[in-house]
């Protein structure tokens, strides 16, 4: 399956698979675009179309987590070695990463993470609430910024404004897309 | 194993800076992340370079900011220099450092058996977690255990080594503090003074 850049950001993909998730595809030529080599992630069915989407591109190498939190030294790491990367995570990952996210401050590194919310629309599992809720605290507390994302015709750009944030002036970015963005059906069907 | 066994084992343990100062030696073109705590003084003792990277916090990340290294740059061989109570904080690394497999990463572990920092309290591994054969199981195909200075020459050759790995090296070392050796502390300094010694600018 071709999985190149052929498919404009605001043109609908013809693929059968990206009418699921078309922010999917989106996400997935952001990341292109903004030269990420390294894409960690702790998996997460809303991210399931972007992560074979990256899995299928030689140029990029994906890294299967335990936790959250690793993908942020890991990244520290890559980083030290010249290269970007990304972090693909569920809401409720982020309170796992606290800690970890010190790293970010203290060397002044640059960091993009993508998180799918969950626990905030049309959630039918009370254990996703809590940390749902407690995001955007869990980040600012650790000075990371959030630019959440609402709706599809704003996420490209909101992708690459958060990745030059990232990566050309060394700070801290949580990209958060909304669970009503990413659609009430597949949780419920998943 | 009788008590006879293990007192004789704990006897053998090596004192830590003669320890990282002989791994150190010859290191050439090593690319070097320690943990928090001592193995940071340990290293920065055997001697200061700008392909050291000193972590003062982030407990559990070393081994990981040493993974993201070694596959950014394939060419040079890595190694992650910690206690053993930070990697029992990353157990979970572990499994991530085996299955992504970078041949060139050394994973080396500066095992006391102790939570050296905080007062000396006996850790996992001092009431029996083995984890060389942890790092055994989660599929590291190099594992090799220093418990004498004979074994230093075989340790630095497999962190030269790039033809296999990852590589786990659990080095037993005595119990007890040394005079500390602080590294700088300014994480944006140390940052920026690695990534200009692998030749990326100033920005």
């Amino acid at each position: 399956m071709e999985t190149g850049l052929a498919t404009s950001h605001n043109r609908a993909s013809e693929d059968p698979a990206d009418q699921a998730s078309p922010w999917a595809r989106i996400i997935y030529e952001g990341l292109i675009e903004a030269d990420i080599k390294h894409v960690t992630y702790v998996p997460d069915a809303g991210h399931g179309r972007l992560i074979d989407l990256l899995d299928s591109t030689p140029t990029i190498r994906m890294t299967v987590l335990t936790t959250e939190e690793e993908g942020i030294a890991i990244g520290a790491g890559a980083w030290l070695g010249g290269e970007r990367s990304a972090l693909l995570m569920q809401s409720s990952g982020v309170g796992n990463c606290v800690n970890m996210l010190s790293l970010l401050e203290s060397c002044r590194l640059p960091f993009l993470t993508i998180v799918t919310m969950r626990g905030e629309w049309a959630e039918f599992n009370p254990w996703q609430i809590p940390m749902g809720r407690a995001v955007p605290q869990a980040f600012e507390a650790m000075r990371v910024r959030t630019i959440r994302v609402e709706r599809l015709d704003e996420l490209a750009d909101a992708l690459s404004a958060a990745a030059t944030l990232a990566f050309d002036d060394d700070q801290a970015v949580a990209l958060i897309l909304s669970q009503r963005l990413l659609g009430r059906k597949k949780w419920v069907t998943k | 194993m009788g008590d006879e066994v293990s007192a004789e084992k704990k006897d053998a343990r090596l004192d830590r800076r003669a320890a990282v100062k002989a791994l150190l030696a010859d290191r050439e073109r090593l690319l070097v992340v320690t943990g928090l705590g001592s193995p940071s003084y340990d290293v920065f003792a055997a001697g200061d370079s700008d392909a050291n990277f000193y972590l003062w916090g982030a407990m559990g990340g070393a081994a990981l900011v040493g993974l993201g290294l070694a596959v950014a740059q394939p060419e040079r061989p890595v190694a992650a220099f910690t206690g053993d109570g930070e990697q029992l904080m990353g157990l979970g690394g572990l499994a991530t450092i085996a299955v992504t497999a970078p041949k060139n990463l050394s994973v080396v572990v500066l095992d006391n058996g102790h939570f050296g920092e905080t007062g000396g309290q006996l850790s996992h591994s001092g009431r029996g977690v083995d984890l060389g054969r942890v790092a055994q199981a989660m599929g590291f195909p190099v594992v090799l255990e220093v418990d004498s200075e004979a074994h230093y020459a075989a340790a630095r050759a497999a962190m030269a080594d790039m033809a296999s790995g990852p590589k786990f090296i659990a080095v037993r070392i005595a119990n007890g503090e040394k005079p500390r050796m602080l590294p700088a502390r300014d994480g944006a300094f140390l940052k920026t003074r690695f990534r200009a010694h692998l030749g990326f600018p100033v920005r």
